[in-house]
């Protein structure tokens, strides 16, 4: 098909910004998806700095109360919605997915780039409301706050309305690509663990985004006409907001920890070099993660006012979330044992999550019992939980995806002792920040309050400065993978020994991904089984 | 239309083995697509079983404002273009192209019946004053009839839009019929249409009996 001339790749076939912006290659659209994610995480981390240079003190520092609310529904709706749901799936897994499974492209290669530009649209929205007097009613929109404050509350809305399509127009695409384009010889079992945990989040985001797009859609018309279903005043009712609200909002939570999965199945087994311990499980655990999520979004409103005996389902449903996610982290590690264990910059990734995601999870568990949640419920005990899995989880494993993709991307390497002084920021810095904040949840501090009181100082203080030990992480790390990509060393076509499928091709791969379609013989773990020469 | 000129080869996209992988793919990426609407839809039935629990009286008021005639004579009119859509496709198979035009064409009348009938209902409301809350002048209704409005314009106006879209859609398949792009071998943009449009059908079916029928 594609006579390889030396040194063809995606980057270089054709060049020019138009090759670009109308590309059908979903290499180069993972890519612009990844610098798009990688411009909205500065963006809400910029707004986190300003928050919490904010709490430095009791009182005001640098922004006033209204301004303070602002920002923190900015940092939330930012690194929701444009960051951290996008941030696997749209970027690492629309590069690797069709490479995984031996395909040339997704199964709809318009509809992606449909995605791809929809996503934009529907960042402009945001950056809209930004603009033109931001939102102020934090990233879950509650009514009746939303449907009444004068804010810009309908662009920012209308802006996650349309970032829900592009995931629902990506999930689509997924689910069909897994089915339909797998090369020959690559069965159910022999898919790489990304690619199952890639087609469980495409499962969430096909169901549960379209429930935020009404959601979201009827607090427009709300606003706009005041149908009065959510609204008291009117005969309606705020805690049916809640429930819509959450039945997406919280599956969206495994859209962003799923994938996070699936690349520390594939960093486990190739750092260790071996085979994934009971991969059947490990698959079939992130689709029962993907469907008990469903069932689970009753524990944001233990303190709502709904029934008891709801309480009561949704606290059981939500532990046993936490039976495939041990499942997971214990076949991770039961994979490292008797391993060759490579400490390698991706595999340090691996650790951190593995501590971080643990700790995510059990606070999680505790949030989840009824008599504990209403002692902690929406305090910094919560905001500690879901940074632990969303920034110590999801975070860590997508920096691990792209230091280990990285060569494969791009065919350069990066320096090695540079990523682990930022790794070391990173954890250091992460710990300082938030680990604070469990102790300050349990002593009783409130989240998204602009003040607090004197005895809470010293701590609100130790947290601000483990941002700023965390910024210089990530301003480390941008400038040795912005010096990588100029004058790194190239990186060859399997600098880790890998047995996945994306390792046999050239890096950077050619426009096709592979001169002629590979046929599946082994697992993508088989490191027992088969010598790489 | 110059129906003598034979039609254009359809050519499979590069990453598809052949043109059934590539019917079966886009097949299989509606009939998700399609799942997402439900759940789109699903929530407001949601909401209107919770307001139809909490005000039950207010749907028995409304169901004497609506005129049922009108939904059930709309319901009529997208069954009938439903009918009509599947013989487009079938017309395709047969590669009779200037059916499949009529046949498209009738479908497209249908669906601006439908939305001319739906004109009428909205006028009538609007001039009474049923309208959403904020709007809402009726005079002698009940307290939370304002309710039912608020969802009935929000569920139907949804509606309204799928076929608007379907609208839309069709013409896009008569014009690339018109350029002979479907035939026997080739007709899936025809089929994911018609999926779609049974879908806005169907969906009308649930609306007509649970807001013109209860009571």
């Amino acid at each position: 098909m594609s006579e390889s001339v030396p040194g063809t790749n995606y980057i270089n076939a054709v060049s020019g910004i138009k090759s670009w912006l109308t590309t059908l290659d979903h290499k180069r659209i993972g890519i612009m998806y990844l610098l798009f994610i990688a411009i909205s995480f500065g963006l809400g981390g910029f707004f986190a700095l300003a928050l919490r240079l904010e709490l430095l003190n009791p009182g005001q520092l640098i922004v006033s109360a209204k301004q303070y609310n602002q920002l923190f529904t900015l940092h939330g709706a930012v690194m929701v919605f444009l960051f951290i749901v996008p941030s696997i799936p749209a970027s690492l897994g629309n590069f690797l997915l069709p490479i995984q499974l031996g395909a040339k492209d997704v199964a709809f290669p318009r509809l992606n780039l449909a995605s791809l530009y929809l996503y934009v649209f529907g960042a402009a929205f945001c950056v809209y409301s930004m603009v033109s007097g931001a939102a102020d009613t934090g990233w879950t929109f509650y009514t009746p706050y939303s449907s009444t404050t004068d804010t810009s509350v309908i662009s920012m809305t209308l802006g996650a309305f349309i970032l829900g399509f592009s995931s629902i127009f990506t999930g689509i695409n997924f689910i069909v690509t897994v089915h339909k384009m797998r090369a020959p010889g690559m069965s159910w079992f022999k898919l790489p663990l990304f690619t199952w945990s890639l087609y469980a989040t495409a499962i969430i985001q096909v169901l549960a985004t379209p429930v935020l797009g009404i959601t979201l859609l009827l607090l427009v018309v709300e606003r706009l006409v005041g149908i009065g279903i959510f609204d008291p005043a009117l005969g309606g009712d705020p805690v049916l907001f809640q429930h819509f609200f959450w039945f997406y909002s919280h599956p969206a939570v495994y859209i962003m920890i799923l994938p996070a999965m699936g690349v520390m199945s594939e960093l486990v087994t190739t750092f260790s070099k071996k085979n994934i311990f009971g991969y059947k499980m490990v698959a079939f655990s992130s689709i029962a993660i993907a469907v008990i999520s469903f069932l689970v979004w009753g524990h944001h409103l233990y303190v709502s006012g709904q029934s008891d005996y709801a309480d009561m389902i949704f606290s059981f449903l939500t532990y046993l979330v936490a039976i495939p996610s041990a499942v997971k982290v214990f076949n991770w590690i039961a994979t490292l044992y008797n391993g060759e264990i490579e400490l390698k910059a991706p595999f340090l990734y691996f650790i951190a999550f593995l501590f971080l995601f643990t700790i995510g999870g059990f606070t999680g568990i505790m949030l989840a019992s009824l008599s504990l949640d209403v002692h902690l419920h929406d305090t910094y005990f919560v905001v500690a939980h879901f940074h632990y899995v969303m920034m110590g989880g999801t975070v860590m494993a997508f920096l691990g995806g792209i230091h280990y993709w990285w060569p494969k991307m791009f065919g350069k390497m990066y320096s090695e002792k540079a990523a682990v002084v930022a790794w070391f920021f990173i954890m250091a810095g992460f710990n300082m920040v938030f680990f604070t904040q469990f102790i300050l949840g349990t002593k009783g501090m409130p989240r998204r309050y602009y003040s607090y009181l004197d005895q809470f100082q010293p701590l609100h203080a130790f947290s601000t400065v483990g941002t700023w030990v965390l910024t210089v992480g990530f301003l480390i790390m941008a400038f040795y993978l912005v010096e990588s990509l100029l004058n790194g060393e190239p990186a060859g076509d399997n600098p880790w020994g890998s047995l996945g499928l994306e390792w046999t091709t050239q890096s950077p791969p050619i426009t096709e991904n592979f001169a002629d379609t590979p046929h599946i013989i082994h697992g993508p773990y088989d490191y027992d089984k088969v010598k790489l020469s | 239309m110059k129906i003598t000129e034979p039609h254009k080869e359809h050519i499979v996209a590069h990453h598809f083995a052949n043109s059934k992988h590539e019917f079966d793919s886009a097949r299989l990426g509606m009939w998700i697509f399609l799942v997402t609407e439900v759940l789109f839809f699903g929530a407001l039935f949601v909401a209107y079983a919770f307001l139809r629990w909490s005000y039950p009286e207010i749907f028995v008021e409304a169901h004497h404002i609506l005129s049922w005639k009108m939904g059930a004579l709309n319901t009529a009119i997208l069954i009938f273009s439903s009918f009509t859509m599947v013989m487009a496709i079938r017309s395709a198979q047969l590669n009779q192209r200037l059916k499949t035009s009529l046949y498209l064409i009738t479908t497209m009348i249908c669906a601006f019946g439908f939305l001319v009938v739906k004109f009428f209902e909205y006028s009538a409301k609007i001039h009474h004053g049923y309208l959403p809350a904020k709007y809402f002048v009726a005079h002698g209704a009940s307290e939370y009839l304002h309710l039912f409005f608020g969802l009935y314009f929000t569920m139907t106006g949804l509606h309204g839009i799928h076929v608007l879209v379907g609208i839309g859609l069709i013409i896009w398949l008569l014009l690339r019929n018109r350029k002979g792009h479907f035939y026997s071998n080739y007709y899936t943009p025809l089929e994911m249409v018609g999926l779609y449009w049974h879908f806005v059908d169907l969906v009308w079916i649930f609306l007509f009996p649970l807001f013109y029928l209860v009571g």
